[in-house]
């Protein structure tokens, strides 16, 4: 789970109450769903808890090559 | 005039005491206090009082005007926009609180539109008509950028807001600031090349390209066609944001989506995560309730299930049989004490009678029995003895032994 991004954990948060909402699940795969889908909306929250938005500069070398720098405000 | 009379010796003197000799100085000179000027209209903007603020330029020349509401009603002046080629009439005086010295204008005439203004428009016709601007040329703004470009002057307000704006709103995303100049005579060719290695380097799934607010010339750079190519010529959407709200710049026109300013167009280019978070937190509660639905739809097939299983259940027939196994029982008891009873009455009856049959009553009332002592047989006949023969005779309290005579 650790290495989704948001919007993977937010797509399978998603899948699962799709899931779930089909009420013809045998009952052991509705909890797993439910498990599942409890667990990839606490990690979607504490991912956005803990975003913080990163910053790079772009730059060019003179052989036109581009590579990132970090970018201080 | 006194305030430098003494010219050997100058005296210190306080700044406003500068100013209004500035002041009187201008507006004693009959020439400036009821003069034409030409140039072109820059900076305009009209605040609620309806006073109007400009700047004339010309060469590299400016002029700062103020034309006063009650100036423009009496006159019956046109609204006034950037790059407007004008003659304004007034008088040159000195405005002590800005320390500058600006032309208070009562009317004006228009020579026609302004050189930058005729560049713009012929411009933004080509391209228009190559079909730049088309509706169907506008890709959409990708929902969730994961990288977002931003093409703008590092050194720039306009980047902090923005960056500001995008680590409040949508702090998973990464940004890649592509630098350049934004204002200048090389600016164009720079905001035209950061843009291209934006799309080189390609990571980036949007780009903002902007700045701040400023003069027309200011934000001049993004009204030429290099610019307008790039912008065309990108394969990742372009959202711009250049200066004001009431700015149109040509890359405005070209861009996938046009925001107000930079600000703005940093919010148009992001999801707001507040939004998510409700949305998870919506989830949540949906997943809760469904499971719980869920649990409660099969508790109650299960309370259905178990009730028809003890309608049907062989315990109950079994719970049945033990009551008639009880009764029974307790029938079998009640027939058999009756029957015992039965029997010992009737035996009694017979011990009485038995009793009554027994031959030691009869001995006891005189009678005896008489056993020969070799055989016991009882003697019935006299024919069963000899003289000789020894006998028992047994009487009610013991036995005789005896002898036959004859």
């Amino acid at each position: 789970l650790e290495e989704l991004a948001f919007e993977e954990a937010f797509a399978q948060l998603e899948a699962a109450i799709t899931a779930l909402q089909d009420g013809k699940l045998p009952l052991e795969r509705a909890l797993q769903y439910y498990q599942e889908g409890m667990k990839l909306a606490q990690y979607c929250n504490e991912l956005l808890q803990k975003a913080e938005l990163s910053v790079q500069q772009l730059r060019v070398d003179g052989n036109g090559t581009l590579s990132l720098q970090p970018f201080d405000m | 005039m006194h305030l430098f009379e003494d010219i050997d010796e100058p005296a210190v003197v306080s700044v406003s005491a500068v100013a209004l000799y500035l002041k009187d100085l201008l507006e004693l000179n009959d020439v400036l206090q009821n003069i034409w000027v030409q140039g072109e209209i820059s900076n305009c903007k009209t605040y609620g009082s309806g006073h109007c603020y400009f700047t004339l330029k010309e060469g590299d020349a400016q002029l700062h005007c103020v034309f006063f509401k009650n100036s423009r009603l009496r006159s019956s002046a046109p609204n006034l926009s950037d790059g407007m080629a004008i003659a304004v009439n007034g008088r040159i005086s000195f405005y002590e609180r800005d320390g500058k010295l600006q032309c208070y204008v009562e009317r004006i005439r228009i020579l026609g539109e302004g050189v930058l203004f005729r560049r713009f428009e012929q411009l933004k016709a080509r391209l228009k008509a190559e079909g730049l601007f088309d509706e169907e040329r506008k890709r959409p703004l990708p929902p969730q950028p994961a990288v977002i470009g931003i093409v703008t002057s590092p050194q720039a307000a306009a980047l902090r807001d923005m960056l500001r704006v995008l680590n409040t709103r949508y702090p998973l995303a990464r940004v890649i600031l592509s630098p350049t100049l934004v204002q200048g005579t090389e600016a164009p060719e720079a905001i035209a090349e950061a843009l291209d290695l934006l799309n080189e380097h390609g990571e980036a799934d949007v780009i903002i390209i902007g700045r701040g607010g400023g003069s027309i010339e200011e934000l001049w750079a993004f009204n030429e066609e290099v610019v307008a190519r790039a912008i065309a010529r990108s394969r990742i959407p372009v959202i711009s944001g250049v200066g004001h709200e009431t700015d149109f710049t040509i890359a405005d026109f070209v861009a996938d989506y046009r925001a107000s300013t930079p600000t703005a167009a940093a919010a148009a280019a992001v999801p707001n995560i507040e939004d998510w978070r409700a949305d998870i937190q919506e989830k949540q509660r949906l997943l809760v309730s469904l499971i719980e639905e869920r649990l409660c739809d099969l508790k109650e097939q299960l309370d259905y299930a178990m009730r028809d299983l003890q309608r049907t259940s062989p315990l109950s027939l079994v719970e049945r049989r033990r009551q008639q196994l009880d009764e029974t029982t307790e029938r079998l008891q009640t027939h058999m004490q009756h029957r015992l009873s039965l029997h010992r009455e009737r035996l009694r009856g017979m011990a009485f009678r038995l009793h009554s049959l027994s031959p030691l009553l009869t001995i006891a009332r005189g009678y005896a029995v008489v056993r020969r002592e070799s055989d016991q047989a009882v003697v019935i006949s006299v024919q069963q003895v000899q003289a000789g023969d020894q006998l028992t005779v047994q009487v009610q309290d013991g036995q005789i032994l005896v002898e036959v005579r004859s």
